[in-house]
């Protein structure tokens, strides 16, 4: 039993041990190292005077609020508020411009265009990419095909009131399931998908009538997508001659769209963001490389 | 034994037989009406764990029972280790097994197709097994192992009970399987750091009062005049673990035959309970806890006496008076009022030299001893495991601070933070403990190769570095990123460009959580190496165990 005390000096610091041992584990009895205690101590009252500051203790129905009356919510608020203000100087300018005169005037351009990049990366990069060059399902906005038109008033339609989504004032077009509601038989569709690839530059497959597949696309596809091919963009029907194929350029791709149209949406933006904001996404997104 | 069975059951063997085969008969029940697969499957595994505990303690009573289990063997005390061996393995596998998890999440996260696109596999599932395998079952098991270890020794009492301390040791386990596999099969309570679900939790609070019944029934029964530091960490450990395990998973189970159910607290208030739950889980669990291993083994392994008591005392009880109020930095500029916000930055800095007590009285155990730095790869690991201790708790302090947290909050440097207390701090002492407790509980000179031990210190401390250096340059980067304005007011980046801007550090990050991973292969095929081929130690102190331990 150790309860006996046996003090004893430890040989290689010099000092006295506490006389307790377990399973030969022993204690020194050092002092609390002075820089660790006082600044333990310097801790508290540092504490103890931000107490005095600001908020902190909680009493039965309120809190202590502290001397000089902080409070972050108040903080973060002002801080909002002077942000907003700081941009309405010239944010309200967008909102009674024109599209024309925000991209002619350089002051409003160079607003319009920090405003819209912000805005284009937290709300549209998702679908379209940071860069805008889209991808499968999804329009590249880099370059000069447009399905709803290039124009600023187009794109700032189309930006407002989105696409198939249900708005009253939405783009709609809607291409009938040739395959699926059974318009066109397979072979037909065959067809009219390999006449579609030859206007595109696609290589049709082996011993497909292609005059066959011309007379399919007149019968059916031409009142929207026009006789040449060319598309029409009040009906948000593509162009079939050039590379902007949204879900794949080939003739697989050509025949499952004419078999089951995707007909994608995209969101009305009005309802969500500012005016002014809406107008910045228009300019910024007709600035990319194919506004027309 | 040849002994005559001169006794019936114990009341204890009793207890414990019955409470199982309560258990099992429910559990066979809710699995049979349950409409809930993730409750049949997990009823199924409790049903058969609970069996087979009352089938072992009826088999063990035919095989030897009614023996008295001597608590002294030729004068010395007859140290309880079974459940310590089976303990000690389980750190093993659930560590090698949670860190894997680790890096291929850290893989996820730079590679997304690594997701698999299939529920089991995702990172929403395979994030909170990560943390939870590595905390509860890596640490919980270092823990309930060492404790047991060091209690006993401490004391010199064997710890009461025939079946307690194996129910823990099990019944922690079986905790695991079963909160483990609810997370994979997409069971969660979606509270960070207390994911099981209400039947999950209510088995732990069982195995846990049984936990504290043995830890307390050993200091109960000790030949030391006193109690030595290391259990009063301990035991300020699994109080307030208890507490806090109880008051964050007051819920309320939909149906005693499904999964779901909801927590008594709401908004704001839930918040707060969360974060003074999981803060604590930090302070009582990590930390607490891990000191009392460093308070015995680190004099242990050196050989000095500890530097100072007075310190041991002040900053016990300063770390336990502070450590509780620290919960609402978590959530600084969230809906928490601003005054609560203030006072858990004020004590998270106050904790700051209360901490750092440890970090002295660690590290200062080895004046005089310094130069077995240089021989012993085992000490160094957990010496540099106090260093990585008071580190983290410096930077701590510092990122508790509004200004800093504004930056810092849910960024990258928030794990980087973790990760240098979790792979630095508890993983070190852990691996130090376990390469002493190992050699120890199976009566080896050493371990089997102490060279393996300096490799395994090296490659980790590599990764360790690349881990947290990666994570402190993504994390403080991302956090510029995000309040970047331009000269206009408007945000500067883009979400998906800062997401993009992290994806080289999350490899190096990936590259450093690899090297951990190697480092605990090494260390597992170490310590299977020492228990199977390890040089035996000439017999120093008699002791025997209780049950066949379930090697």
């Amino acid at each position: 039993m150790a309860d006996t005390q046996s003090k004893e000096i430890d040989t290689i610091s010099g000092v006295e041990t506490t006389g307790h041992e377990w399973d030969g584990l022993r204690e020194l009895n050092n002092p609390l190292p002075k820089w660790w205690l006082y600044i333990f101590y310097a801790t508290v009252v540092w504490a103890v005077g931000y107490w005095v500051v600001y908020p902190s203790w909680p009493l039965i129905s309120s809190y202590t609020a502290g001397v000089i009356g902080a409070s972050q919510r108040a903080d973060a608020l002002a801080a909002y508020n002077a942000g907003l203000e700081e941009r309405a100087k010239t944010g309200e300018q967008l909102i009674d411009a024109s599209l024309e005169d925000i991209r002619s005037t350089p002051e409003l351009l160079e607003f319009a265009m920090a405003s819209g990049q912000a805005a284009f990366g937290d709300n549209c990069a998702p679908c379209h990419g940071s860069g805008a060059t889209g991808a499968i399902g999804y329009p590249n906005l880099q370059d000069d095909k447009w399905i709803w038109g290039g124009t600023l008033d187009d794109i700032h339609h189309t930006i407002s009131y989105g696409v198939r989504n249900g708005n009253d004032e939405a783009r709609f077009g809607d291409m009938p399931a040739f395959g699926r509601d059974g318009i066109l038989d397979d072979e037909q569709v065959t067809q009219v998908s390999n006449y579609v690839g030859s206007i595109a530059g696609l290589e049709p497959e082996d011993g497909v009538d292609l005059d066959a597949g011309l007379t399919v696309y007149i019968d059916n596809c031409a009142a929207c997508h026009g006789e040449d091919g060319k598309g029409m963009q009040e009906l948000g029907a593509p162009d079939l001659t050039g590379s902007n194929y949204l879900y794949g350029k080939s003739i697989e791709a050509i025949k499952n769209q004419v078999n089951n149209p995707r007909n994608g949406v995209m969101p009305a933006w009005a309802p969500r963001l500012e005016p002014a904001t809406v107008k910045s996404l228009a300019v910024y997104v007709h600035s990319l490389g194919g506004g027309q | 034994m040849a002994q005559a069975k001169a006794k019936y059951l114990t009341l204890e063997e009793g207890f414990f037989a019955a409470f199982l085969l309560v258990l099992a008969f429910a559990c066979v029940i809710i699995a049979g009406k349950t409409y809930d697969q993730v409750m049949a499957f997990h009823t199924s595994i409790g049903a058969l764990f609970a069996a087979s505990g009352a089938f072992i303690i009826f088999k063990n009573y035919f095989d030897d029972g009614g023996v008295d289990i001597p608590q002294e063997v030729g004068g010395k005390p007859n140290y309880n280790l079974g459940p310590i061996k089976f303990g000690a393995w389980a750190a093993v596998f659930w560590g090698v097994a949670g860190f894997t998890v680790g890096l291929i999440i850290a893989l996820q996260l730079a590679y997304p197709v690594l997701n698999f696109d299939l529920p089991w596999t995702n990172f929403g599932r395979l994030r909170p097994l990560h943390t939870s395998a590595v905390i509860f079952a890596f640490g919980g098991n270092v823990l309930l192992a060492s404790s047991f270890y060091v209690v006993q020794r401490t004391c010199r009492a064997r710890m009461p009970g025939r079946i307690a301390p194996w129910f823990v040791i099990l019944g922690y386990n079986a905790f695991i399987v079963i909160a483990g596999t609810g997370y994979l099969l997409g069971a969660t309570q979606s509270k960070e750091y207390a994911e099981p679900e209400w039947y999950a939790d209510l088995w732990l609070t069982i195995v846990w009062v049984v936990y504290l019944l043995v830890f307390m029934g050993t200091l109960w029964k000790r030949k030391e005049p006193h109690i030595y530091v290391a259990n009063w960490f301990y035991l300020a450990f699994i109080v307030t673990i208890a507490m806090l395990h109880i008051v964050n998973n007051l819920t309320i189970p939909v149906s005693v035959f499904g999964t779901k159910s909801y927590i008594l607290w709401s908004g704001v208030q839930d918040a707060m309970v969360q974060w003074w739950y999981g803060h604590n889980a930090v302070g009582f669990f990590l930390t607490a806890g891990f000191l009392a291993i460093m308070y015995y083994f680190i004099p242990k392994r050196a050989d000095r006496p500890v530097y100072s008591y007075r310190l041991s005392i002040v900053h016990f009880w300063a770390l336990i008076f502070l450590y509780i109020w620290a919960g609402p930095h978590h959530l600084h500029y969230t809906a928490l009022p601003q005054w609560a916000s203030t006072l858990g930055a004020t004590f998270s800095i106050m904790l700051w030299m209360p901490s750092w007590g440890g970090m002295i009285n660690g590290l200062m155990t080895l004046s005089g001893a310094w130069d077995k730095l240089r021989t012993d790869p085992v000490l160094r690991m957990m010496v540099v495991s106090v260093a990585f201790y008071g580190m983290s708790t410096f930077e701590g302090p510092l990122m508790s601070l509004r200004s800093v947290n504004s930056l810092s909050h849910y960024t990258d440097w928030t794990i980087g933070h973790v990760h240098s207390g979790a792979l630095g701090w508890v993983g070190y002492i852990s691996f130090g403990a376990l390469y002493c407790l190992i050699p120890w509980l199976w009566k080896k000179r050493q371990v089997y190769s102490l060279k393996l031990v300096n490799w395994h210190f090296w490659i980790s401390t590599i990764g360790i570095v690349l881990y947290i250096c990666a994570m402190w340059v993504s994390g403080i980067m991302q956090g510029l990123m995000w309040r970047a304005y331009d000269r206009l007011g408007f945000l500067e980046y883009s979400f998906i460009e800062t997401v993009e801007a992290m994806h080289p550090f999350y490899v190096i990050r990936a590259m450093g959580g690899a090297l951990f991973v190697i480092g605990s292969l090494i260390m597992a095929y170490n310590l299977y190496m020492t228990v199977r081929y390890g040089e035996a130690e000439e017999a120093e102190t008699a002791s025997g165990e209780a049950l066949a331990p379930a090697e």
